[in-house]
């Protein structure tokens, strides 16, 4: 068995909290029958639009591809189970910003019958790296951490910068959600599976399986399989329980201890990180040809009656798999989708679980502790963000909206993670405001943008119109030039034929 | 003590005298600061400042100026930066403008090329004869070409 190495703390900040995770571990993930509809937003992931390529009133198969990939930043969508579709229209939705999306919605008829592979699927060592990569992204998969960025061109932007290191997160931090562990206790194999492709997809020797501490149970399996295996390119590493240690940035820093430069990526310092589940789900698609249809999701708090960890199909709403896991408790308040901290608030159930939704989480009372005060210049969340930002200055720039300021303070580079919430005295809300301070500066760079394209353009159109009548010029002074040379015979001769036509007519 | 209030008083004389000629002889470096002001307008060339276009009006409020109010489509944000540019006071604006895109009908237009020549950035295509059209994308929303169309197909249509 490969023994787990651990890494002391490299990382600055960050909290250790309470996991709230036993309740929704105790039992194995159920999986979520097949729903009467299905709602499938036709984009899930950061980026470009899907295009759905099926009409209303067509008959859908499970696998059967509905979105189509669109410019560079795509990913397709596949159906989730058989049926028929009968509407794409706006439907509520749990993305971070809007409240609906276009959603194509499928009235399953229960068969769940499977499309027709096309491609016996071949072992994966016998494709190129490139046709791999292609083969990823038909299957719709994006990062199922939480940020559901296209995983095949997550790999194409890593593969031009050669990296060294493969590092697969199976730290999950945050607390309440659980569905990683679980997966890592019960789909060991497919993780250490989806590593191995991916390793050959990139031409990656190295590969670090990365748990947290507090995950034995997911540890011990993850152990038992390498040690089967026997591939050494393939190293279990553990890092301590410290939200928010698998932040992609801080896990590099953790493992290799290379900082992740500002602005930049981890395929700058030589890394790739993925998640385990996503690493699942590529296995799934090259080895078995199935497409990203379901994932593991927790349905946890104090909020529900029975927190469990369940697989659904993609595209089944909260509302069903909540009443699957039994419901919510008598005095359930708030919903939110995604974890405690870095999740969104709903106020309805009726969205649909999208590929990023890797928890949903009902509580009793609602997480505000208290009233929002001054400032006191404590400088306690300096001391927990983990990217060693200064959250009280940037909370007076995002208040007096001075971009300038924002940006030499850092603020792009804030993780959104609220560590400086959790720890503020004064429980003012920073990362909210951080979250509208960034949308803002966005804004701004496009109007920039825009105008500096518009000031461009208006001063081509006038060199280009000053050209035009300079050109005119010579063109008219070189007439009068050879009106004059030709003497006054050529013209009287000129004059004279005029003349004429005008006696004939 | 005498001395010492002279000697004071005689070095401020001459430095004053010093500075007033400076600044009357040597010329104002005002390029950059053109370029400063521009760099603020949204460029949307659109004359409606009374200046043919964003450029013109830096100059004038550097050189000229102009009030810093006159810029509908920046709206009350750029003559706020502008008022702390130049240390001036904050004006509320002369007029404001939505944000909007102008579109033509494509079934009215009857190709005369007058809207085309109109535009001040290039954001209107088409041949003479031809059916021309706004291309959104590059639309600053001026209003140039809405009163050059003789059959008045061209309508603004405000930025949700």
């Amino acid at each position: 068995m490969t023994a787990p190495t651990y890494d002391l703390g490299k990382l600055h900040g960050g909290l250790r909290l309470p996991g709230h995770k036993a309740a929704s571990t105790a039992e194995p993930i159920r999986d979520v029958p097949i729903p009467d509809q299905l709602v499938l937003p036709i984009t899930q992931h950061v980026g470009d639009p899907s295009q759905p390529i099926v009409g209303i009133g067509e008959r859908v198969l499970k696998g059967q591809l509905l979105a189509d990939a669109e410019g560079a930043l795509g990913a397709p969508v596949h159906a989730s189970s058989s049926g028929k579709v009968v509407a794409i229209e706006p439907w509520p939705v749990a993305h971070r910003l809007g409240d609906t999306a276009p959603c194509i919605v499928i009235e399953c008829d229960g068969e769940d019958r499977p499309v027709e592979s096309v491609d016996s699927a071949e072992h994966f060592e016998t494709l190129s790296p490139g046709a791999l990569l292609s083969r990823i992204l038909q299957g719709g998969i994006v990062g199922l951490g939480g940020a559901a960025f296209p995983t095949a061109q997550k790999l194409m932007q890593a593969r031009t910068g050669k990296p060294e290191f493969l590092i697969l997160n199976g730290v999950e931090c945050e607390p309440y959600i659980s569905c990683d562990d679980m997966l890592m206790r019960e789909r060991a194999a497919e993780i250490v599976g989806g590593a191995e492709i991916l390793m050959h997809a990139l031409q990656i020797s190295i590969c670090y399986l990365v748990v947290e501490s507090d995950k034995s149970e997911a540890l011990r399996r993850l152990g038992e399989v390498l040690a089967e295996l026997q591939d050494d390119r393939i190293v279990l590493k553990q890092v301590p329980t410290i939200y928010p240690s698998g932040g992609e940035d801080q896990l590099v820093q953790l493992v290799t201890n290379r900082e992740v430069p500002s602005g930049g990526l981890p395929s700058d310092v030589g890394c790739l990180v993925q998640n385990v589940g996503t690493a699942a789900s590529v296995y799934d698609w090259i080895t078995n040809d199935e497409p990203l249809i379901s994932r593991i999701t927790t349905v946890t708090g104090d909020g529900v009656n029975n927190p469990m960890n369940v697989r659904a199909r993609i595209g089944t709403t909260v509302a069903d798999v909540v009443e699957f896991t039994g419901g919510y408790a008598e005095h359930a308040e708030h919903l939110i989708i995604g974890g405690p901290l870095c999740g969104k608030s709903m106020s309805t159930d009726r969205v649909p679980l999208v590929k990023s939704t890797n928890s949903i989480l009902a509580v009793l009372k609602s997480s505000f502790q208290g009233r929002e005060l001054p400032c006191i210049r404590c400088g306690d969340c300096a001391a927990v963000c983990p990217v060693r930002l200064l959250p009280q200055e940037l909370f007076w720039h995002a208040c007096a909206d001075n971009e300038t300021r924002l940006r030499d303070f850092g603020l792009t580079d804030c993780i959104e993670c609220g560590c400086c919430d959790l720890v503020c005295p004064s429980h003012i809300p920073l990362t909210a405001n951080f979250r509208i301070a960034k949308g803002r500066i966005r804004e701004l760079a496009d109007e920039k943008a825009r105008a500096e394209r518009a000031r461009r353009r208006f001063e081509a159109r006038n060199e280009r119109n000053e050209q035009e009548r300079d050109e005119r010029e010579v063109e008219l002074a070189r007439q009068k030039e050879s009106a004059k040379r030709a003497g006054p015979a050529a013209i009287a001769a000129i004059l004279k034929r005029k003349q004429q036509d005008q006696e004939e007519d | 003590m005498i001395t010492a209030v002279l000697t004071i008083a005689v070095i401020a004389l001459l430095a004053g005298l010093a500075l007033s000629l400076a600044s009357r002889l040597l010329p104002a470096n005002n390029g950059d600061l053109v370029e400063t002001v521009n760099d603020l307008l949204p460029q949307t060339q659109c004359a409606q400042c009374g200046y043919p276009g964003c450029r013109p009006y830096a100059q004038a409020v550097v050189e000229a100026g102009a009030a810093i109010n006159l810029c509908p489509p920046g709206g009350q944000e750029t003559v706020e930066r502008l008022a702390r540019l130049l240390g001036k006071e904050g004006l509320p604006l002369a007029e404001s403008v939505l944000p909007s895109v102008a579109v033509i009908d494509e079934n009215a237009c009857i190709g005369c090329v007058h809207c085309r020549n109109a535009c001040p950035v290039d954001a209107i295509v088409g041949a003479s004869q031809l059916m021309h059209t706004v291309i959104e994308s590059e639309c600053t929303g001026c209003e140039l070409c809405v009163a050059p169309c003789p059959v008045d197909c061209i309508s603004m249509r405000p930025l949700t």
